[in-house]
């Protein structure tokens, strides 16, 4: 079945009612829509936390497809919506949305979380965060590993 | 073949890409990850831990046995730390 999928990268941001709103007209079978955004955070830390995302632009978006395929495949989903930002971000500012709308809230809650944990730890970006002792990249997290690495059927 | 740098790796390099002829026996990621290390001092500190780097061919991630044979384009870059 095709189902629409929608993979962005932008400096912009988002709106995620519009965006929630564009993925499910003209349908009437989507019983659940779940959207997870990721919001730039200030941890208290240093003086400034904004982030600086680099990205690969050749790459971010066809690694990003195919974690739609794949959720598609693993899920009966009614549409997928990725947006991620690049570009300088203050601390209160969206960072990344992913929306997956289903017949059914649990596929929904799913997709969204699979999507997650794979862009965290696949897609080609790379988070420059600035601190008042000066700006140092963000090192890979191993929890985040962990989280993508349980979805790997053994 | 062209080849990419991101995020640190492109910083301690120096430059974001770059156009190089490997010599033959360099065949997998790997070997070009130690022949890059050989290519100065801003090399040998971007590679250093080469475990760490990881690479894409053609836009895809490979590990860093495989082979690059045939590839237009080779990507160096620390873990991914977006979403």
């Amino acid at each position: 079945m095709t189902i629409p999928v929608t993979i962005r990268i932008q400096q912009d941001d988002f709106d995620i009612a519009r965006e929630i709103a564009a993925l499910t007209k003209g349908s009437t079978d989507i019983g659940a829509v779940v959207s997870f955004s990721g919001i730039c955070r200030d941890d208290g830390r240093d003086a400034s936390s904004a982030l600086t995302l680099e990205h690969y632009p050749e790459m971010a978006e066809a690694e990003i497809a195919r974690h739609t395929e794949e959720a598609k495949s693993r899920w009966p989903l009614n549409g997928i919506t990725v947006i991620h930002r690049v570009g300088r971000l203050a601390p209160g500012e969206n960072i990344v949305l992913v929306l997956t709308a289903s017949q059914h809230r649990q596929a929904a809650f799913e997709a969204a979380e699979f999507l997650m944990d794979y862009l965290k730890t696949c897609a080609p970006f790379w988070k420059r965060e600035e601190g008042r002792s000066g700006a140092s990249w963000v090192e890979a997290s191993e929890h985040d590993d962990a989280a993508a690495a349980r979805w790997t059927k053994s | 073949m062209k080849i990419k740098y991101f995020a640190w790796v492109r910083e301690r390099i120096g430059k974001p890409e770059e156009t190089i002829q490997p010599p033959a026996d360099v065949r997998t990621v790997e070997d070009l990850i130690g022949w890059l290390a050989r290519q100065g001092e801003t090399y040998a500190y971007a590679f250093e831990k080469p475990k760490v780097i990881r690479a894409a061919i053609d836009h895809a991630h490979v590990k860093q046995d495989a082979a690059i044979a045939g590839a237009r384009e080779i990507a160096f870059f620390p873990p991914m730390t977006g979403g």
